[in-house]
Formats: C-alpha cells, sequence, structure tokens
C-alpha cells in the first residue's frame, strides 16, 4: 500500500479527509515509480487529471511538488523508482502546493 | 413570488445571493469552491437550476463545476480544453511568437435554449463549446484559426477571450470579444468568424484604426434588439447599429471613457450603465467617487448614479463581468468591486445599497430572474 498526501484544495476537490492509500505495488511488482503512482491517483480520482500534471505533456505543474523521505522528487523523471519505505506503507508519497503570502 | 439570485465569483470563492422580489433583504450562500479564484458563474437560460462554474487556481490549475439545484450542490465535470490541431503562434508581449498555451476559463455562456451546451471563452484567447453539460469540451477552432490570429497579442491581463453573446433572434449568429484583439462576428452558430471593428479606433496602436488589435473590453445586446450593441473599449464607449458592421463612439459628456463592464436595462434599450473608470493606469473611479453612469438616450448624453455609492476615498475597480441586471418589472442594476462590495439597486440606478461589502475581491456577477 502506499500512502499519498494531499495538499487542502486536492483533498477537497477528491472528496477525501485524509491520507489516501493506493493499491500499490501489485501482487509481484518490486518497484512502483513516481509516474505510477500518480497515474493510480488519478485513475481512482479523474477530479484530479490536470491538477498535478498537465494532461497533454504530462509535465509537472509548476507550483505542484512531490516529496517522500525528506527527499524532493520534483525533478526526476516519471520512471523514478520511489523509495523503499514509501512502498511499505512507512512513509507517504507527498503532493505539496507551493508556499505563497502576501 | 418572484425573486433574483445573484452569483458572485471572487478570488476566492463563489457566493450566492438571494432575495424576493422587493430586493430589501438578502441570503449570502458560500464560500462556494473556498480559496479558489471563480472566474464565473452563470445560470442556463433554459433551466434556471443548471448553473455552470470556472475554478481554477495558479497551484491547481482549471475545473469546471455545475450544479443541477441552483448551487445546493456542485459536481466537477470536464476540464480538458485541447486547442484543435497543432495550435500556431499568437504575437507575445515583445513581439515574437509565442505558442498558444491554455491558462484559465474567463466567461462561461449557457446556450439559450439548451441546458447541456454550453460555450467557454478562454486564455489564451480560443472559443470551446461543450453539449453534454460540461463533460466534454471542443474547439470552435475557426476563430483562432482566422487569418488575423497570429497577430493577436494579450493585454497586460492576458489573452482571454472574455465575452460571448448568443444573438436569440438571428439563428446561428454570435459575438465573441477579446483583450486584446478586438471584436468577431459568427453567423454559423461559430464555424467561421470575421473581425467586427470598423469604427473602433485606439491610439494605443500603431494604427489606430487596424482591423484587430483593439482592447475591447466589454460588449452588451439587448434580447429584443440584437443589431444594437453597446461596447466598453479600452477607452471609448462604443455603439452599432448594425450588428457590428460599424461602429460610432457615445462616450459623450463621461468624466472618462475608460471603463471596463456595460449592460443594458432589461426592459429600455436604450438604457446603458457603464462605470467610468480613470484611466489604464489609474484602475480606480476619479476623484475617489464611485459612480454609476445612465444614458436613457442610446449614448452621448449620461447623468451620475451615486445615491447610496461612496463618494469620498473609494479606490476600487469594477471588473469586466462584474455588472448585471435583472429582469423584474423595475429593473435591478448590480455590480462587484475589486474592494468585495456587491452593491444592488432596485430602481434602475435611482438607488444603491450593498448586500455584502467585505467578500475576497469580485470578479464577476451574474443575475437570474426568478419566477
Amino acid at each position: 500500500m502506499i500512502r499519498v498526501g494531499l495538499p487542502a484544495h486536492l483533498r477537497t476537490l477528491a472528496g477525501v479527509g485524509g491520507e489516501v492509500a493506493l493499491d500499490l505495488p501489485a501482487d509481484g511488482q518490486e518497484a512502483v515509480t513516481l509516474g505510477q503512482a500518480l497515474d493510480a491517483l488519478e485513475a481512482r480520482y479523474p477530479v484530479l487529471l490536470g491538477t498535478m500534471r498537465d494532461n497533454r505533456t504530462g509535465r509537472r505543474r509548476a507550483f505542484v511538488r512531490f516529496f517522500a523521505c525528506k527527499e524532493d522528487l520534483s525533478h526526476e523523471p516519471a520512471d523514478f523508482p520511489l523509495p523503499e519505505p514509501v512502498l511499505r506503507g512507512s512513509e507517504p508519497l507527498l503532493v505539496v502546493g507551493a508556499v505563497a503570502g502576501g | 413570488m418572484s425573486g433574483v439570485r445573484v452569483l458572485v465569483g471572487t478570488r476566492k470563492g463563489a457566493f450566492v445571493l438571494t432575495s424576493d422580489g422587493k430586493r430589501e433583504k438578502w441570503e449570502v450562500d458560500g464560500p462556494h469552491f473556498a480559496g479558489w479564484e471563480i472566474y464565473h458563474l452563470k445560470g442556463s437560460p433554459a433551466n434556471p437550476d443548471r448553473l455552470y462554474a470556472s475554478q481554477s487556481t495558479g497551484w491547481f490549475g482549471q475545473q469546471i463545476q455545475r450544479s443541477d439545484d441552483a448551487g445546493q450542490t456542485w459536481q466537477a465535470v470536464g476540464h480538458e480544453f485541447n486547442y484543435d490541431g497543432v495550435p500556431g503562434t499568437h504575437q507575445w508581449y515583445d513581439g515574437t511568437p509565442h505558442p498558444w498555451e491554455f491558462a484559465r476559463v474567463w466567461h462561461l455562456e449557457p446556450s439559450l435554449r439548451d441546458p447541456d451546451t454550453v460555450y467557454a471563452g478562454v486564455e489564451d484567447a480560443a472559443l470551446f463549446r461543450s453539449t453534454d453539460g460540461g463533460q466534454s469540451w471542443h474547439e470552435l477552432s475557426g476563430l483562432r484559426n482566422h487569418d488575423t490570429g497570429s497577430k493577436w497579442q494579450p493585454g497586460a491581463g492576458g489573452m482571454c477571450l472574455h465575452t460571448i453573446l448568443l444573438d436569440p433572434v438571428n439563428e446561428g449568429r454570435m459575438f465573441a470579444a477579446i483583450s486584446a484583439a478586438g471584436a468577431f462576428r459568427s453567423d454559423d452558430a461559430g464555424e467561421s468568424w470575421r473581425p467586427v471593428t470598423k469604427g473602433l479606433r485606439s491610439e494605443i496602436m500603431p494604427d489606430p484604426e487596424a482591423e484587430v488589435g483593439h482592447c475591447v473590453h466589454r460588449i452588451a445586446m439587448h434580447p429584443a434588439r440584437p443589431d444594437v450593441l453597446f461596447m466598453q473599449k479600452h477607452w471609448d464607449v462604443m455603439r452599432s447599429d448594425n450588428a457590428g458592421e460599424t461602429w460610432h463612439e457615445i462616450s459623450g459628456d463621461l468624466p472618462t471613457d475608460f471603463g471596463f463592464p456595460i449592460s443594458v436595462h432589461a426592459h429600455e434599450p436604450d438604457t446603458v450603465y457603464v462605470v467610468p473608470i480613470t484611466s489604464d493606469s489609474l484602475h480606480f473611479p476619479p476623484d475617489g467617487r464611485l459612480r454609476v453612469y445612465r444614458t436613457r438616450s442610446g449614448g452621448n448624453e449620461w447623468e451620475p448614479l451615486t445615491d447610496g455609492l461612496p463618494q469620498q476615498n473609494c479606490y476600487v475597480n469594477v471588473l469586466r463581468d462584474a455588472m448585471d441586471t435583472d429582469s423584474l418589472d423595475e429593473c435591478g442594476v448590480y455590480f462587484g468591486t475589486t474592494g468585495g462590495q456587491v452593491y444592488a439597486s432596485a430602481d434602475a440606478g435611482d438607488t444603491w445599497s450593498a448586500v455584502v461589502r467585505d467578500l475576497p475581491a469580485v470578479l464577476s456577477v451574474e443575475v437570474q430572474t426568478l419566477s
């Protein structure tokens, strides 16, 4: 099970109260990539399509970040393998909205 | 019993204001979509319970929301706005070619007859249509692909298609306005378009009378007389008596002819409202006095309407989509400000009062008259 933490606006949009649990990795699957996790998240909550990545190009939206295990994965490619603690469910994959003030 | 529902889009959510026909006491419902920018929301003329809302943020992009129960509940519908084919380029601020890039939906215009059909005006300027209640969107690319498209440039607010007018009499005729490309007309339900800018003059352009490049802020039409159009341009208030073929200026005795919104009285096609703003560099009312101006003669002769509006220390703006009228026997007029006030007049503008004073900056105001 992969746990995913969403920013408040995306939780509201998806209608979820807390973290989302994804049925990954599948049986026999040893690695899960960042792109696969986001694909699974969007498949479960289609309303999130386009909110984290551009619909057509797949590029991360400028003000969205992906963190895990105290590392910034935002600039990693879609086929970047998620860290082992994320696969075990002991650490979440965090989708983060950039801070803004004023 | 008659009443009104005022749909207010703001920088931080949507609000629904309701009142009976007297328009004295108001219920305020919201914020819906708290924290999101609601550029526009509007109800279907064919089914007033059907509402569409444009919801966006710079963080998470565009959503479209639909309500089938007058805003009590909402569902997210389709939000993929893909340009038809491989989009070419328009001009960037520095004059270089720049590819069309979708940014947001500025305006939603439901069909006059079919609640499931709705048009969307977007930035970068293009027109989309949905015929399935907003689930899917398809570009009417004849507009963007007009011969002049590569010459279009954005205004400071982005290259937005912000005005869509559907002609209730002439089947298939519609108008669109783009900042800063100009005004366009289609006579075949949006398949093909041509600029309708003859008579416009914009000193901010190298050729002040060029076919495209005019920064049209808003166009208004009275449904009983759809060939007569009123336009608030960047500078100048204009009128056309032939569906945009030619325009002439009707700024007359306005204190300034810069502004954003323009609206027409529900029952008097020659009664028109504007909100003069000091200038393009000073986006607030002249002298710190918030005044709506009304003409009852189709232009040129304007009277200030001030009763109930702040007449000192007022430095708000009124944006292009933030004024509308109801169609009760005594026409109501409504507008919202960037200071978060929504003002209403139940007597065609003679007197005003604030329905709410402290909303986030108001981006749009649409009024539904309920029977």
